[in-house]
């Protein structure tokens, strides 16, 4: 077929990743049906154990922080044309940053100060962890995609070396820093809510939560509103146009990857300030491939990456609630869906198109007369 | 005397731990010369190896273990064909997905089957490798001054390890010396002119991706036929990547993949056995940061394709799916 039919913008947008979501749940449910779980128990647990309370609710949106952190991280990089698959290395040194700093002045500064410095530093340390790659893409054209997996590994082996040999606390056994003070832990939303007398029970979310939010918006007015973020997305876009239209594409890639790596880094506010108040490994726990998941879900747009991490937040917290509740029942089911997420709505995110083309058309014919089909090269 | 026998197992530990990064490799040549990335070796060997675990478990034979991995490492790459090159799908994404996948239903079946929180149970003694050359080695152990040494490094491997010598010679051949191979090589830097010539490119690159099953298999089988007597949950540990690593520090040919897998196996086996032990007082006399060690092959596969150190140049058409004119 040389010629393919347009989908309206609004299937293209909501309705096909909804469809290659469906994709992805229904060979899920195979699974869970091959190892002996009905999955529309399984379903309707899930549903309870993530919004069924006030907990769950809580635990579903801390999860759902850090994955729109690591989202919005490879949305960004997305559109500067830039696959950014170091989201963990980055997560780990914005984790590492924070703790540093927290670990150097948490016992002299008060917390008005030291938490605005911890994200500075997390943002700063992710910043540079994915710069890094970026420089040595613009100007030494090493592929970005190997790069920042080889920067994950990297950074993974520092947080261990720095763990092990001089930040553990003597006489722990197990490679952690000790704790920072109290300036520089982050209030959870249930010291907030406290605040205003309102009861909420005690969960890891935390006013990161908000950064989250912050940060959804100024990403979405920073593409979408600026001249900068216009000219990123047109080099991702078109690097050629844009490098006539006298952008600088060198310069930003680096901005680009900087900028993502930032976001990643404040993973590490989320786990590090607002959980576990010690640095520790593996805090990032895999959430920088998430973000992949997630970006890839919510098209790479901020409201997309939100809605994204919500429904992931709501699957790992519904999916921990459910190993406690079915025996044999594993969260890796939650990862497994993650995968084949990746795989419905990336890579094989056009094998559904034409499907859905030639339903909308055979349901709405009129529409496709009106359309003058377009000749694509080759396609 | 003790430095000898140091030398020798220091020199079989790197030989082993070098096997499944070298065949996963070959896995990574084969496709990437053909113009398809991948980046789902790390999840092919996993899903592999718990093939061959749960099958060699079940049945107790060698060669259905085998089988049940190629069967799962082929029709892994078949799906990376379908989505890829059938369909033209971001072959970085599939490869990130085919991982993730496989993380999570190498546990979720391991528990379901096998109820022993996602690990198989130890494979019985008849599918595990046996030892080969352990009688040569004996009388080769006679030799005096080096015998020792040459003795424990190189006999009484397992069948595999000296396999896959031979199939790195293979893969070498099969790309240089073949039609097929200068063919398949032709599909990763102009598939344009491979088309002209009326050869089909999409053949070519699913032919590419079976072999890259077979050979990811392979690597997967190792690791519980050879290395460890189970399955255990993300027991790869990124070696798919590290194997990514080598290919490219080993610029896409398969002996340079070779020399790079033994190095960074070298790497590997040193920081294991240099764990907790002194440096030198010279250089400080502190602990020996095995961790700098472990991040080494990442670390010079970053300088290498900065082109501080030689230039890695990947094949032209890497990671572009062929669009055929009509």
């Amino acid at each position: 077929m040389s010629q393919t039919l347009e989908l309206p913008r609004w299937l293209d947008v909501a309705v096909l990743p909804l469809v290659n979501l469906a994709f992805a749940l229904a060979v899920a449910a195979g699974v869970v049906m091959l190892v002996g779980f009905d999955p529309g128990e399984v379903l309707s647990l899930l549903v309870k154990g993530a919004f069924g309370s006030q907990a769950g609710i809580s635990y579903t949106l801390y999860y759902a922080t850090t994955f729109v952190f690591t989202g919005l991280a490879v949305a960004v990089a997305f559109h500067g044309g830039l696959f950014n698959i170091g989201g963990e290395g980055q997560a780990i040194m914005g984790g590492l940053g924070a703790g540093l700093v927290a670990l150097a002045f948490a016992h002299a500064l008060p917390a008005w100060l030291m938490l605005p410095l911890m994200v500075l530093a997390a943002m700063l340390f992710g910043m540079v962890w994915a710069a890094i790659p970026g420089a040595l893409q613009a100007w030494r054209g090493s592929h970005v995609v190997i790069t920042t997996i080889m920067f994950n590994f990297i950074a993974a082996a520092l947080l261990g070396y720095l763990l092990v040999n001089t930040l553990k606390e003597p006489g722990n056994m197990t490679p952690e820093s000790r704790a920072f003070g109290d300036s520089a832990l982050l209030p959870g939303v249930h010291d907030a809510l406290g605040w205003l007398g309102i009861s909420w029970p005690s969960t890891p979310l935390n006013l990161s939560v908000l950064l989250a939010a912050a940060a959804a918006v100024l990403v979405w007015l920073a593409l979408w509103r600026t001249r900068p973020g216009y000219a990123l997305r047109a080099v991702g876009f078109a690097p050629d146009a844009a490098l006539y239209a006298g952008m600088a594409p060198r310069k930003l890639i680096i901005v680009s990857m900087a900028a993502s790596g930032a976001l990643a880094g404040l993973v590490g506010i989320n786990e590090i300030a607002g959980v576990h108040g010690r640095l520790l490994p593996d805090f990032v726990a895999g959430a920088g491939f998430a973000g992949i998941a997630v970006s890839l879900i919510g098209r790479n747009h901020p409201v997309g990456v939100v809605l994204a991490s919500l429904l992931f937040g709501a699957l790992y917290q519904g999916g921990a609630e459910l190993a406690f509740e079915i025996d044999g029942f594993s969260r890796d089911m939650v990862f497994m869906l993650q995968g084949l997420i990746v795989l419905f709505a990336g890579a094989m995110a056009q094998v559904a198109a034409p499907g859905l083309a030639r339903v909308w058309f055979a349901i709405a014919p009129q529409r496709a007369a009106s359309q003058v089909p377009q000749r694509t090269p080759g396609a | 005397m003790v430095d000898e026998v140091f030398i020798g197992t220091l020199v079989a530990s790197t030989l082993r731990v070098s096997v499944p990064l070298i065949l996963c490799a070959l896995a990574g040549v084969l496709c990437e010369r053909a113009g398809v990335i991948d980046l789902g070796l790390e999840g092919k060997m996993l899903m592999t190896a718990f093939a061959a675990a749960s099958v060699g478990v079940v049945s107790g034979s060698v060669v259905l273990a085998l089988a049940a991995a190629m069967a799962v490492g082929v029709a892994l790459s078949m799906l990376h064909g379908y989505a890829c090159v059938s369909h033209r799908g971001d072959q970085v994404v599939l490869g990130m997905g085919i991982t993730m996948t496989a993380a999570g239903l190498t546990v979720v079946l391991g528990i379901a089957w096998f109820q022993q929180g996602g690990q198989t149970p130890p494979l019985p003694d008849a599918v595990r490798l046996d030892r080969w050359f352990v009688g040569a080695g004996e009388v080769v152990g006679q030799i005096p001054f080096m015998g020792r040494a040459l003795q424990l490094a190189f006999f009484g491997h397992n069948l595999m390890v000296y396999a896959t010598g031979v199939l790195v010679f293979a893969v070498w051949w099969l790309l240089y010396r073949t039609r097929f191979g200068l063919r398949l090589r032709a599909a990763g830097e102009n598939p344009g002119m491979v088309d002209a010539a009326g050869v089909s490119v999409k053949a070519l690159r699913y032919q590419a991706l079976a072999l890259n099953g077979v050979m990811s298999s392979l690597a997967g089988a190792y690791l519980v036929l050879a290395q460890n007597p189970s399955f255990i949950p993300n027991m790869t540990a990124g070696r798919g990547y590290m194997a990514l690593a080598a290919l490219i520090f080993g610029k896409w040919h398969p002996v340079g993949a070779l020399w790079a897998c033994l190095l960074f196996g070298f790497l590997d086996a040193v920081s294991i056995r240099l764990q907790g032990a002194k440096l030198p007082a010279f250089m400080g006399g502190g602990e020996v940061p095995v961790q700098a060690i472990q991040a080494m092959p990442y670390v010079l596969t970053v300088v290498l394709l900065a082109g501080f150190i030689g230039h890695a140049v990947a094949p032209k058409a890497l990671g572009r799916p062929y669009l055929k004119e009509r």
